[in-house]
């Protein structure tokens, strides 16, 4: 289980506090979708949540973030690696940069585990199959697409088996077969008991996928509760998030008049 | 050179260099390699030495003031020759040493995964930085730089490409440096390696051969015997 205790924290050299007072709990199993507007605090709480801030970057961190019972602060990275995986929006910069295969990329974090061989080769080839990517396991990661990298640095994340997954926007550069391959393979996970948590802007994505929504607004918590409840709040658009696509459509035909019928199929799809 | 005089580096050349080339194929590719990389030293090296020799005595060409001695010219072809040794030893070393194999074999022997990085991530990043400065290029281009005309137009033109290519590189390592700490990059100890390059029991003697005549080549030429 992944709780955030009161935590508020300020980038290095920083005036303002991105995050405040932030409490949050993800049990196992649980996926959990992070919204927001732009500059809200998504991405220093995955930051945060991963164990990389304060240690790798700096800044300041106040209160406490306990990992399955154990404060992250002060432990070394790579334990926490093999606790709590992250995945960046930009895919280029999560490779490596050192290996000449697919393969031998999603391979890289189980092979710094020190795992058995045996072990490096079921973990990789698994976290192919899960992706889909199989056919990419000889191609160079560097002559990839933006989203064939992402499906790549995503794999890697997988190969690595951790319990806990944090994700910031994943999907970002991925057409909508890709965000269609990484949201089953991120429920597959998360029916094997993996706790996920999800910044992203595609709240289609989240509407299928999250049982729980928070959205943040100017580095605090503004909304947190179950999944549809959250993305059909009428609030969501004064908080810079955009509503999906059902929740949209049902809204606009209520406000066009259209019959119940409407609104009920409108409904159905969200 | 442990082996004096012409005789050392051409022998040198041959057996170390050109006879392997031969065999493994590539010995187009090294002297094309290795002309090109000396070719600039080696003009300066012969033209130095030729006709600024201190000492020489037997002229072959006078030139004004500078003067072509044979004993210059001797010492040119033996520099020459050891500069065609030395750049060819390390072009055959380029041509048939595949990156990743110098890297996993390093690992393989103790070597620290972190310096195997580093030093596999130097050779990967010249392609990566040449296709990154491609795309800022085309980009540039499309947005109306001139980067070809005159020499000063040319020169005009780099410097809006040389800037996002080295600022969007540092950029990048703050985030890469994340990324391989939260793939367990930093963990102490030995990684686990996928495969190891294929090493026969003749590759292993003839390294140990080589190994062995610098000390006995060494040994060789303060006795007196080489040179």
């Amino acid at each position: 289980m992944l709780i955030f205790e009161g935590v508020s924290y300020r980038y290095a050299g920083a005036e303002r506090i991105s995050l405040r007072d932030v409490d949050l709990e993800l049990h196992d199993g649980e996926v959990v979708g992070l919204v927001g507007a732009n500059e809200s605090g998504k991405s220093t709480l995955c930051l945060l949540a991963s164990g990389l801030a304060p240690r790798s970057i700096g800044g300041t961190l106040t209160g406490r973030i306990l990992l399955d019972g154990a404060q992250t602060a002060g432990r070394p990275m790579h334990e926490l690696a093999a606790r709590i995986g992250i995945a960046f929006q930009n895919p280029g910069t999560q490779l490596s940069g050192v290996t000449a295969t697919v393969y031998e990329e999603v391979a890289f974090g189980p092979m710094n585990l020190g795992l058995p061989l045996a072990d490096v080769l079921g973990r990789t080839r698994h976290a192919l199959e899960m992706l889909g990517i199989e056919a990419l396991a000889e191609r160079d990661p560097a002559r990839l697409s933006g989203g064939q990298q992402q499906l790549t640095a995503i794999a890697s994340l997988l190969a690595m088996r951790p319990r806990h997954l944090v994700l910031d926007e994943p999907t970002a550069q991925l057409d909508p077969a890709g965000t269609r391959l990484v949201g089953e393979a991120l429920a597959r996970l998360a029916e094997e008991g993996a706790s996920i948590l999800i910044a992203e802007h595609k709240t289609d994505l989240l509407a299928d996928l999250v049982s729980r929504v928070v959205v943040l607004a100017k580095g605090r918590v503004a909304l947190d509760g179950p999944g549809r409840a959250i993305l059909g709040d009428p609030r969501l658009a004064e908080l810079g998030v955009a509503e999906p696509s059902g929740v949209r459509l049902a809204r606009l035909a209520r406000e066009a008049g259209l019959p119940q019928r409407a609104l009920d199929l409108a409904a159905a799809s969200a | 050179m442990i082996i004096g005089g012409l005789v050392g580096p051409i022998a040198l050349l041959l057996l170390a260099v050109i006879v392997p080339a031969v065999l493994a194929r590539v010995l187009g590719s090294l002297i094309r390699t290795s002309l090109l990389l000396t070719l600039p030293i080696a003009v300066s090296a012969v033209l130095v030495n030729v006709f600024f020799f201190a000492g020489g005595r037997h002229v072959l060409v006078q030139l004004g003031p500078i003067t072509a001695t044979a004993e210059g010219l001797s010492f040119a072809v033996q520099v020459l020759a050891r500069i065609l040794a030395i750049s060819g030893a390390i072009t055959l070393f380029y041509l048939t040493t595949p990156p990743a194999s110098l890297v996993v074999d390093l690992e393989r022997r103790g070597v620290s995964p972190r310096l195997a990085f580093v030093a596999n991530a130097s050779v990967q990043t010249v392609p990566a930085m040449v296709d990154r400065a491609g795309a800022i290029t085309a980009a540039q281009r499309a947005r109306g730089l001139d980067t070809e005309g005159s020499i000063w137009r040319r020169v005009r033109g780099i410097l809006p490409i040389v800037g996002p290519v080295i600022l969007g590189a540092i950029g990048e390592v703050e985030e890469r440096t994340m990324a391989l700490e939260a793939r367990g990059f930093t963990r102490p100890g030995r990684r686990t390696l996928l495969w190891a390059p294929p090493d026969s029991s003749a590759q292993s003697a003839a390294r140990w051969l080589l190994l062995l005549s610098v000390p006995a080549l060494l040994a060789a030429r303060l006795a007196g015997v080489l040179g």
